[in-house]
């Protein structure tokens, strides 16, 4: 049986997906630049408060999983379906270290009485409550898109164990890949723009 | 369509480009100590920019691809550079 596929097809598709992405997270972060412009002050004693050290870690550990995943690819071009599933399984291992540190972070802010609608936050003014805000609604949206990644990653390497992905046929796991670079594309321009600006 | 041509990145070329993002990760945490006033944030974002860059041309092939698709993505990337303008031309005459 011959089977029919468009690999370029597929990709661009993944590519009208990562647009839509990139203005749903693009329109956040002009409400972001906006909201800023209007209370600088509220935005830098905002961003004193959050964990330079914990982000910074996030940071590095994202792209390392950036680049695994990038590997993985060039291991199943190669025939080396053993060393693609290996890198897979620490981009996967790394996606969910990244939430552990997110659920440590985030808990500190709750014990603060940080969070959208605590009692600590709202007698701080409508600067502070619009930068928490912000900041709970952004990370927390890509913190949804690490946990779709991490069962993307669980069904690519379920296919790669079945031979359903292979050295001719790995669209699947291209495209999975530019997700996955996608939501560390995101988080390159959340890190500076939440924990370093001040 | 299978039969096609693929680049091969290597992985010393994957991992050149991971040493080139850590350092400027390490870059844009050190700048951001000091107070330089409106050009924190340009200087932030401008290595940003540059990471995003990277990631783009290596990690996500585009270097690579058909130029088509680095035409679709600039475009994006103009339309958020209009939409940002108009909103903050909007609210500064107001």
């Amino acid at each position: 049986m011959i089977e029919h596929r468009d690999d370029l097809g597929d990709k661009m598709g993944m590519w009208l997906f990562i647009f839509t992405e990139l203005l749903l997270f693009g329109m956040l972060f002009v409400v972001y630049a906006v909201y800023r412009s209007m209370h600088p002050e509220a935005f830098k004693l905002g961003g004193e408060e959050l964990d330079v050290a914990l982000g910074t870690l996030n940071t590095v550990i994202l792209l390392i999983s950036s680049m695994t995943v990038a590997m993985s690819i060039t291991a199943i071009q190669k025939g080396k379906k053993n060393l693609a599933l290996a890198l897979l399984s620490i981009t996967l291992f790394i996606a969910v270290i990244f939430l552990v540190n997110k659920y440590f972070e985030w808990g500190v802010k709750f014990e603060y009485g940080f969070q959208p609608g605590g009692a600590e936050l709202l007698e701080l003014g409508q600067g502070t409550i619009l930068f928490f805000g912000l900041y709970f609604m952004m990370t927390g949206i890509h913190a949804l898109h690490i946990l779709i990644g991490i069962g993307l990653f669980i069904y690519v390497i379920m296919k790669i164990n079945k031979d359903k992905i292979h050295q001719t046929d790995y669209v699947w796991l291209e495209n999975t890949g530019l997700y996955w670079h996608l939501v560390d594309l995101i988080w390159i321009f959340l890190f500076p723009l939440f924990y370093l600006i001040h | 369509m299978s039969e096609e041509k693929h680049h091969i990145v290597s992985f010393k070329t994957q991992f050149m480009v991971l040493l080139a993002l850590l350092l400027l990760t390490a870059i844009s945490v050190f700048i951001t100590r000091f107070e330089l006033g409106p050009f924190n944030t340009l200087a932030a974002m401008l290595v940003a920019g540059t990471k995003a860059a990277i990631v783009l041309a290596w990690f996500m092939h585009l270097k690579f691809e058909s130029r088509l698709f680095i035409v679709m993505v600039s475009a994006v990337v103009v339309l958020f550079l209009l939409v940002l303008f108009v909103t903050f031309f909007d609210y500064s005459y107001r």
